[in-house]
């Protein structure tokens, strides 16, 4: 089939970027959406032109690298990520909107491409159990009810692709945060820095300038890993309870 | 800003049953009126808790509006949203105009300004007579039709507010999720309806 | 001339070498731990782990990775599990039987005293990641739960949903950002590593290219640690990751480290087939599938009715038939081999002819829908977005792919390559599993370098290394950064007609139809006969657009094609100069009657390591003899 294209191109995080048209000609139904792009770049490059830059690696749906916004969804309507999606979801003749995942924190490098390291400054907040090499008990001697492990399983989960800001019309990173918080929390393992590790969290998101969750569920409707908008729930209340612990004791 | 709208749906509920006891009579609200007057100094406490409650959730609601336009300063080409609704996405239209009828409604029934022929009514027992005001406010179509568009702004800030809220303060769970999902629209309609009743039952001629 | 290859096994039984080298091993104090600088390359879980526990440890890290996040490393794919002598499960598992395991399962072609290690640090990793808050698989009364994998007799894998690599990673992920927070390890992503700068014969430092602004620089060190995965896509179409490169370890080999085994490279047996021209990578069902699938073909050559329509009768279940006590459980090698000769055969299903049926009709049967749905119903899922066939209909089709690669930089037991300070860890070196690899033993190996191996055996050679670090200012790391800046200005300077990914793509298929599941002496000749002309027309006629001074993928991508074309010749000569069949390495002139793989222990028990001998010179193969004193090499059967 033959797609009209409106990709998002930007030569580097100062310039300016804008639409741009390109046609992609003769694609398969059952090429994936990325392997598509590889098409029209390699088109691009027989022309003289230079590719479009997109983010990808394991192009199965679990490193999170993959970060395209199509018609105005992270992830269009892929099940997961974006390097799942195939092109038997579109018609031929489709106008498909491609551009980059959009926040304040995820600066524009090129193209496509998004600089996420915020999650990383967030993460390397608290987002771990201390625990030095080495000095770990027998892995049975902590017992985790099932029910437990599979929650913290479901919340674990999450890849760091950054869908739900960019989906997020306020571009708030509270599905991702709350996913690691409640992972952590769960977890017996987790409780000793429970209080400190959401404080220093949320401190750490809001000083990335990510915004405000005011429910609106998008984070929810687009996370490849299924992250349901209840860890946000959980998230208010661990952070609530902690600073009330805080100012209090 | 949860705490803030929750207060401000208690007391929004409330207000609604109370003036809903005009269907009962002229007598039953005026009673109701002068009971809410008899005891002066209760009547500011509440009075300017609920203002606070006021200001505070505008003043919050702005400040974070501002804080999320800063964090998605850049809008996508075409809007792909899956989830949020049209209520989500305009709180701060729907509280502002409501803002704009609440200080109307202000003017109109407490301070009486908009008919200062408000403040001399008084019924056969001498009391206040709200009975008579609000049927003659709302004899004018235009304010009915101000109140009944305000109300629906209400409802409609209120059916994602009431959705939201129990999010905001982390109050919901696996088990509660469906309850809340329910309550909102529920509650919201419930409110508009209640209220629109009056309007409409006094222009209907139900009340005179 | 092996006398370079010095493994440095540490002496006495088996079961005591370990305990005894970390008694005999440097210790380097406190204090002292802050002087020291360590280059990390990989964030995966080999590298992430090693960073994580060196800068616990007290060293100054500096870890690099080329993906955005090191939580993004390749190692995030993996899912079946890891294994772990733990005998949980009372079934009989023990170090020893862990240790055996893997020996046999890697062909008899492994060095003992290393995976007797292994197998013995391999408990402590599970403790370790449980208390990392890994959320492992677990039982009803929170015991940890177990599975059996890859046809081992007991059950010693440990799992979290499907996605085990995953969380693994993201604890040691979390490890490394406590690190990071705690100012030990700064970590550097998209940013590659393209040279090991060599001062007086040590690994001093490195020479990386920041993928965003293209600047070219340099980091000095006391050691330098790669951590830089397989090189399975030198075959273009594997189920790495898109990034995976050998670039690394490649240019390690230029300086000096020798390259061991290459030629070893597993195949899996099931993944989805490839679809069309367009194809840009092949994804892997887990292998859990084969307990409960039943692998067939039709017995008619071009058979093309519809699977539904071929009687029982009609079809070859050549596992069951070949492997009676195995069946669809028969190891990796053998049954993605199996499933290349049936299409060789022209037995083939799907597009191509390539492919084979993984049936669950009878275990539907038999157990009902739901419980298969329960069982793999994700996978069931992911297999029908990208094929768009319901294999609860219809069989599904698989067909084997590259997976992982035994071989890597050679090592000795201390993980140090052969030069001196360049130590090599997890995928990218050579050490564990010979020439055949387990399934779930990959990641155990990883985690073991990185947590409990390398912060040992690293003080033996720092100790004495105090103070000698240079400064970036020497001429040796000036000379190693224009070498670099020169290679890039090269290939920006081409402009030719063809594409990067035209060259892999030709070279996958080089190596793939000559050097893939079975390999024969004509063959492997015709690979490397082709290949060096494919060379040349790349340094002639690719084109890499811009300039490097910006985020440029294609540039990134040259440069590791380039090196692929290099590395895919050394590949192809150590498959050919190895005259054996052995685990993952099939010479099809050496097979028993019933297509067993025919190993050569008098000439060929021992490892392969290639010494670099300038460009176009010779690549000279050196030999390090496996010597067995625990097990006693056995045809390995699985009849
Ligand atoms: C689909 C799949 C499923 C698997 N399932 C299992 C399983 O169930 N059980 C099991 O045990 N094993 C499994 N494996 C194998 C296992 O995942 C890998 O062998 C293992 O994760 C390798 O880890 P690593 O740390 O050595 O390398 P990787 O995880 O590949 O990490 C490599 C790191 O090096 C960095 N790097 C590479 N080159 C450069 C460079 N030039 N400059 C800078 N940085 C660089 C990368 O950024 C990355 O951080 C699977 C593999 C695949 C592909
Ligand atoms: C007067 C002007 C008002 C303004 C400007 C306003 C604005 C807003 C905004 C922007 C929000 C969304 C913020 C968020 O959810 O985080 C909000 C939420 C809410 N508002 Fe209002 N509002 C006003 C009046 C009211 C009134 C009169 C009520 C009730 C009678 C009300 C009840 C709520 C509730 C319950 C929420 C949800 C709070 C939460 O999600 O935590 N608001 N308001
Ligand atoms: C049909 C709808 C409504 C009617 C008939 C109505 C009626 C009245 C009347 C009669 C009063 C004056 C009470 C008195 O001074 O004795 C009053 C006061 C007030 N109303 Fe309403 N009201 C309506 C809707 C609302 C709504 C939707 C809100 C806001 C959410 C609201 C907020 C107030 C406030 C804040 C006061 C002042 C209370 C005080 O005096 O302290 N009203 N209303
Ligand atoms: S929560 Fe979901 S959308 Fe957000 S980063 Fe994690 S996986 Fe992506
Ligand atoms: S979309 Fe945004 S507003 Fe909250 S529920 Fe999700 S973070
Ligand atoms: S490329 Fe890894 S998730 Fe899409």
């Amino acid at each position: 089939m033959n797609l009209k294209l409106k990709v998002w191109r930007q030569k580097d995080a100062n310039a300016a970027g804008k639409l741009v048209d390109i046609e992609a000609r003769d694609i398969s139904p059952d090429c994936s959406f990325l392997e598509m792009l590889d098409i029209v770049n390699e088109d691009l490059l027989s022309k003289g032109g230079e590719p479009i830059a997109f983010d990808h690696d394991c192009r199965e749906g679990i490193c999170g690298t993959c970060s395209l916004t199509i018609n105005g969804t992270p992830h269009g309507l892929s099940e997961t990520a974006t390097c799942q999606l195939y092109m038997r979801k579109f018609k031929d003749g489709d106008t498909i909107y491609i551009e980059p995942f959009r926040a304040r924190s995820f600066p524009i490098l090129r193209d496509l491409i998004v600089d996420r390291s915020s999650f990383d400054r967030i993460q390397q907040a608290g987002g771990f159990i201390t625990a030095r090499t080495g000095s770990a008990q027998d892995g049975n001697a902590i017992l985790v009810p099932k029910k437990k492990a599979d929650a913290a399983m479901e919340a674990a989960a999450c890849i760091g692709c950054g869908a739900c800001v960019a989906a997020c019309p306020n571009g708030s990173a509270m599905l991702f945060v709350g996913a690691k918080v409640s992972h952590l929390a769960l977890l017996p393992q987790g409780q000793p820095e429970r209080a400190q590790r959401v404080l220093s969290m949320v401190k750490r998101m809001d000083a990335e300038g990510f915004g405000n969750c005011s429910t609106h569920l998008e984070c929810e409707a687009v996370c490849p890993a299924d992250i349901p908008a209840l860890v946000i729930t959980r998230l208010n209340r661990e952070y609530t309870i902690a600073s009330l612990r805080e100012s209090v004791v | 800003m949860g705490l803030t709208g929750v207060a401000l749906v208690g007391y929004a509920t409330g207000h609604m049953l109370g003036n809903l006891q005009i269907f009962i009579g002229a007598d039953q609200l005026n009673t109701y009126g002068a009971s809410l007057h008899s005891y002066n100094e209760l009547l500011w406490v509440v009075r300017l808790g609920l203002l606070a409650m006021f200001v505070g959730h505008i003043v919050f609601s702005i400040q974070l509006t501002r804080e999320n336009r800063a964090a998605h300063p850049a809008k996508y080409a075409v809007p792909g949203y899956r989830k949020s609704t049209r209520a989500s996405r305009t709180m701060m239209v729907s509280g502002l105009i409501l803002l704009c009828f609440v200080v109307f409604h202000l003017l109109h029934f407490t301070v009486d300004k908009i008919d200062t022929s408000f403040a001399t009514m008084h019924d056969a027992r001498g009391r206040h007579d709200v009975y008579r005001m609000v049927v003659a406010g709302f004899r004018n179509v235009w304010v009915s039709g101000f109140y009944i568009v305000g109300m629906f702004l209400l409802c409609q800030h209120l059916r994602h507010g009431i959705a939201s809220f129990p999010q905001t303060l982390g109050l919901n769970s696996q088990k509660l999720e469906v309850f809340w999902k329910k309550l909102a629209p529920i509650w919201a309609w419930g409110l508009f309806v209640g209220y629109v009743s009056i309007p409409i039952a006094v222009l209907a001629g139900v009340l005179k | 001339m092996n006398a370079v290859l010095n493994a440095a096994i540490p002496s006495g039984p088996l079961e005591r070498k370990w305990e005894k080298h970390k008694f005999d091993s440097k210790l380097i104090n406190p204090a002292n731990k802050r002087k020291y600088e360590i280059v990390v390359v990989g964030s995966g879980l080999a590298g992430a782990s090693a960073a994580a526990a060196l800068g616990e440890l007290g060293y100054k890290v500096q870890c690099f990775c080329y993906q955005d996040s090191p939580r993004r490393a390749h190692s995030i794919s993996a899912q079946g599990g890891i294994n772990a002598a733990k005998n949980y499960q009372n079934d009989g598992d023990s170090v020893y039987r862990l240790f055996y395991d893997t020996i046999k399962g890697g062909d008899f072609r492994a060095r003992e005293a290393n995976v007797y290690r292994l197998a013995e640090v391999s408990s402590a990793i599970i403790d370790q990641c449980v208390a990392q808050g890994v959320p492992f698989a677990r039982e009803y009364g929170g015991l940890l739960a177990n599975r059996s994998f890859g046809g081992a007799q007991v059950s010693r894998t440990f799992y979290a949903r499907g996605q085990t690599g995953q969380q693994l990673l993201l604890g040691a992920y979390s490890a490394l950002c406590r690190q990071i927070a705690a100012g030990t390890v700064e970590m550097h992503p998209r940013t590659e590593m393209l040279d090991v700068v060599i001062v007086d014969g040590h690994a001093k430092g490195i020479v990386v290219r920041d993928m965003v602004t293209g600047a070219i620089t340099s980091y000095a060190a006391d050691a330098v640690l790669l951590a830089t995965g397989g090189y399975s896509n030198v075959f273009y179409l594997s189920t790495n990751a898109k990034g995976c490169n050998v670039t690394a370890a490649w240019r390690a080999h230029k300086r000096g480290a020798f390259f061991a085994n290459p030629c070893y490279t597993q195949i899996h047996p099931t993944c989805i087939p490839v679809a069309g021209d367009y194809q840009s990578k092949l994804t892997l069902m887990s292998e859990s599938l084969r307990n409960d699938g039943r692998v067939w073909v039709p017995q008619k050559k071009g058979d093309h009715r519809p699977p539904g329509d071929i009687p029982d009768a009609e079809r070859d279940y050549y596992l069951e038939r070949k492997y009676p006590a195995f069946g669809n459980l028969a190891p990796r090698d053998i049954s993605s081999r199996s499933a290349k000769e049936a299409c060789d055969e022209g037995r083939g299903v799907g597009p191509g002819g390539l492919g084979v049926y993984l049936d669950f009709g009878d275990a539907i049967k038999r157990l009902g829908e739901p419980a298969i749905r329960d069982l793999y119903g994700n996978l069931f899922e992911i297999y029908q977005e990208i094929t768009n066939e319901n294999a609860y209909k219809a069989p599904m089709r698989i067909y084997p792919a590259v997976h992982y690669t035994m071989g890597g930089l050679w090592v000795d037991y201390n993980l140090m390559s052969t030069i001196p300070g360049l130590f090599v860890l997890g995928e990218a070196n050579f050490s564990d599993h010979g020439a055949n690899r387990l399934g779930a033993s990959a990641l155990m190996q990883g985690l073991a370098d990185g947590y409990f191996v390398i912060p040992y055996t690293i003080g033996n050679y720092l100790a004495p290394q105090v103070g000698k670090r240079p400064t970036p200012d020497r001429p040796e790391f000036k000379a190693t950064e224009d070498a670099v800046r020169e290679c890039t200005r090269r290939l920006l300077g081409i402009r030719g007609k063809r594409s990067v990914d035209h060259f892999h793509r030709e070279l996958g298929r080089i190596v793939w139809d000559y050097c893939g599941m079975a390999r024969t002496e004509r063959s492997l000749q015709r690979a490397l006969a082709q290949i060096p002309p494919l060379r040349e027309e790349f340094w002639k006629n690719v084109n890499v657009p811009g300039e490097n001074e910006s985020l440029n993928v294609s540039l990134e991508k040259a440069g590791r094609v380039a090196d692929f074309l290099e590395f895919g010749e050394l590949m192809c000569l150590d498959a050919l100069a190895r005259r054996e069949s052995c685990g993952g390495h099939f010479r099809e002139e050496y097979q028993y009657p019933d297509g067993e793989a025919k190993r050569d222990d008098e000439h060929f028990q021992h490892v392969a390591a290639w010494e670099f001998a300038g460009e176009g010179g010779k690549s000279i193969r050196h030999i390090e003899p496996l010597i067995f004193e625990a097990v006693h090499p056995s045809v390995r059967s699985y009849k």
